[in-house]
């Protein structure tokens, strides 16, 4: 339960222009990216928004396709909110919230195109390879959405998977000296603005979050939006979606040109 | 000021029903300048003051409302009752033990059973905890015969009448103790089983028809009806 | 999937939604239910509550708990479906409930819970938003209080143009689906989802659009609920006269 005391703070502050931890309502807290840091995983990041962790892991492995699309890469998205990023997760199978994250964030992955999974085509109609993209968050204090969004961008552009070689016979067999970066035809970016009373602020921590009305999630892929989620229990007006969706994008163009300089300097 | 509804006009959950400067009465909630309605209801406005008469709705227990409950369980020292809420009645054994009796060292199943139907009056509620009943009282306590009938809580007001005129007109004309509990049970006693269901048949009608005006003539003219056939 | 005369495989034109059918109380056990169709898609929904908390931990001690569960059956679409729980209708779950919490005045049972209970039988598009139409007037027919109720209604992207309550082929073969949710007389947004690429300007025209569907469809809403009502009122009225 968080303090009466607190919620009245926060609001107080937010009519003022300010933030309980010092921001302006539209900005980020900071933001840093580890690539790689994971030798196992073919690709990884670890992200780490204010105090918020996340991490996240791509692994391959060479898989049958779906029936209605025999040509193209597989690509699953997995969230686990395990007991030691909050005292608030219990262990156990993804709960309603991790479901949902994953699913958002695949949702913007998929539609940005970010993967050009018909590029992963194998064997046409026997074998494609399977991208596994799991999050796990690691400390939470608030939009774990976002920074476990930015992980898995990071961790996606920064994989390297071996080749995959075909002999005669169609038997595939993985050639790991030789390795290559993932097709990539999008960065999508995902930016949660939340809503506390009638402000909307960026990148809420966890206090914020607490006391937050509704949240709207959207991911951006060259300033159009590929994903939109409206989280929370209450409801937001049509010209409150609108700003937020505006902030949003604006913050999405700055996060855009942190990954691609964290990525780049790679 | 315009209001857009007269009474006994049907509304749902979100109609506006008026603007500027009325009253806000229960079951209606003021945003701005407009009034809206929270359930589905018959409009009622009096001297500025617009309010909604539910047609549906749980029960939510009162302070000194009568209600009659059903034993469910047992505690150390005292029973447990359904009201027909999502909250539970709690009755203490003091009020059903002989006196002198100690509640701990007796069987509290000698005095009531699970199944039991008791007639009881709200002492104690304040949304945070249980209900507290007392069966200590006129016309309180268990009931061993007749029979117990459930009509939505929503209804009870209707089936009293203004100053129970209602519920007397139907008692009159049936011969039956009845007790109407505000939870919406409703214990029925009459002199033979016919005249039970008279009154029963009777109260359905008007929980039925609670929404149409003119209920206390229909309700005179099925009585007279009814009792013409019998005799 | 536009017809060269600018109507759908349907024959509907691009702002206009399927028939929709609403009957109340048809589940007499629950407290309030109600059985949608629109088109093809057929949904019950069932609300119980107040009602105890069970496990009592959850319970909250200043307002009512919501739950909701969205769930198909396995015969609902063409290839059959497990009934046990998948991540899509959990999420679902989630999402329905979250777009029916700000509608219900949850402060005035405390310590209680409301359960709301979707059946999809027969999935033809945009299930959610059907279930949104159901689950509002099933919570409204049961007394609940509630600020207003709840409309939805889907928006899709078919060869560039915006089109209103996407069936399934639509949604499978479209570039967008957009479901979406208000409380109709307080203009709020209760449920914002999308699943493809739109430009700023074009959520904006698709809000608009989904908007006055949703009033179209609380109209019917508001039919639906009285319906029993009035029509008792007739017959009561018609022989008094007698």
């Amino acid at each position: 339960m968080i303090p009466k005391l607190k919620k009245q703070q926060i609001m107080d502050l937010l009519s003022s222009g300010r933030r309980i931890d010092g921001r302006e309502l539209e900005d980020l807290r900071s933001v840093e990216i580890k690539c790689q840091c994971v030798k196992n995983a073919e690709g990884s990041a670890e992200v780490r928004l204010g105090k918020t962790l996340a991490i996240a892991g791509v692994k391959t492995s060479i898989g049958t396709p779906f029936a209605d699309t025999p040509n193209t890469g597989v690509m699953i998205v997995n969230a686990e909110f395990l007991p030691i990023a909050s005292p608030t997760f219990e262990p156990g199978p993804p709960d309603e919230n991790a479901i949902e994250l994953a699913r958002v964030i695949d949702r913007g992955l998929r539609r940005a195109e970010m993967i050009d999974l018909k590029q992963l085509c194998i064997v046409p109609g026997k074998a494609v390879w399977e991208i596994w993209i799991d999050i796990h968050a690691l400390n939470h204090d608030g939009n774990l959405m976002d920074a476990s969004a930015l992980a898995a961008v990071t961790a996606i552009l920064m994989a390297e998977i071996p080749k995959a070689v075909v002999n005669e016979k169609g038997e595939v067999t993985i050639d790991k000296s030789e390795k290559q970066k993932l097709p990539i035809k999008n960065i999508p970016i995902t930016v949660t603005i939340a809503k506390i009373g009638d402000k909307l602020v960026v990148d809420p921590n966890l206090d914020e979050e607490e006391v937050s009305d509704a949240f709207l999630t959207a991911t951006f892929v060259n300033d159009k939006v590929c994903a939109i989620q409206k989280r929370g229990e209450k409801g937001l007006t049509m010209e409150e979606t609108m700003k937020a969706l505006q902030m949003a994008r604006q913050k999405a163009r700055e996060l855009l040109k942190i990954v691609k300089g964290v990525v780049g300097s790679e | 000021m315009p209001i857009y509804v007269k009474d006994w006009d049907l509304v749902v959950p979100g109609e506006v029903l008026a603007e500027g400067d009325y009253v806000a009465g229960p079951y209606v909630y003021k945003e701005g300048n407009k009034l809206l309605a929270t359930t589905i209801g018959i409009v009622e406005s009096k001297r500025g003051v617009i309010r909604v008469v539910p047609l549906q709705g749980p029960y939510i227990p009162k302070v000194g409302d009568v209600v009659i409950g059903i034993v469910i369980d047992y505690l150390p020292t005292a029973y447990v009752l359904d009201i027909n809420s999502s909250y539970k009645a709690i009755l203490q054994a003091t009020e059903v033990l002989p006196f002198q009796k100690n509640a701990l060292a007796e069987d509290l199943s000698k005095y009531l059973d699970v199944g039991d139907v008791v007639i009881c009056k709200i002492v104690r509620f304040d949304k945070y905890s249980d209900v507290v009943v007392s069966c200590k009282g006129r016309e309180l306590g268990k009931v061993v015969d007749g029979r117990l009938i459930k009509v939505s809580p929503a209804k009870i007001p209707r089936l009293i009448g203004r100053k129970g005129s209602m519920i007397n007109l139907i008692k009159k004309e049936t011969g039956c103790k009845i007790v109407i509990g505000q939870n919406g049970f409703i214990w029925i006693k009459g002199k033979d089983p016919g005249s039970e269901v008279l009154a029963e048949k009777v109260i359905r009608k008007i929980a039925e028809e609670a929404h149409v005006s003119g209920l206390t003539q229909r309700v005179q003219l099925m009585l007279q009806l009814e009792k013409g056939v019998d005799v | 999937m536009i017809r060269p005369d600018g109507r759908r495989l349907d024959g509907r034109r691009p702002d206009e939604i399927r028939e929709l059918k609403i009957k109340i109380g048809i589940l007499e056990n629950a407290d309030g239910s109600a059985y949608v169709e629109q088109g093809n898609t057929k949904i019950y929904a069932a609300v119980y509550g107040p009602r105890e908390v069970h496990p009592r931990h959850l319970a909250l001690p200043n307002r009512a708990i919501i739950r909701c569960r969205y769930h198909m059956t396995p015969f609902a679409v063409e290839e059959r479906k497990s009934p046990a729980p998948t991540r899509r209708e959990i999420e679902l779950s989630k999402v329905i409930r979250e777009a029916l919490t700000p509608a219900i005045i949850v402060e005035h049972f405390p310590f209680s819970a409301i359960d709301v209970f979707i059946e999809v039988i027969n999935a033809d598009g945009s299930t959610r938003c059907a279930s949104i139409i159901a689950a509002s007037v099933a919570l409204a027919s049961a007394g609940i209080p509630m600020r207003d109720l709840v409309a939805a209604c889907s928006v899709g992207k078919i060869n560039g143009v915006l089109v209103l309550d996407v069936t399934d082929i639509e949604d499978k073969y479209g570039e967008v689906d957009m479901p979406f949710a208000m409380m109709p007389n307080k203009n709020e947004i209760t449920l914002l989802q999308l699943d493809g690429v739109l430009s700023l300007e074009e959520i904006e025209k698709a809000i608009s659009m989904a908007t006055k569907a949703c009033k179209e469809i609380y109209e019917k809403q508001k039919s639906a609920l009285k319906e029993k009502y009035i029509e008792l009122r007739k017959a009561v009225e018609e022989s008094a006269k007698t």
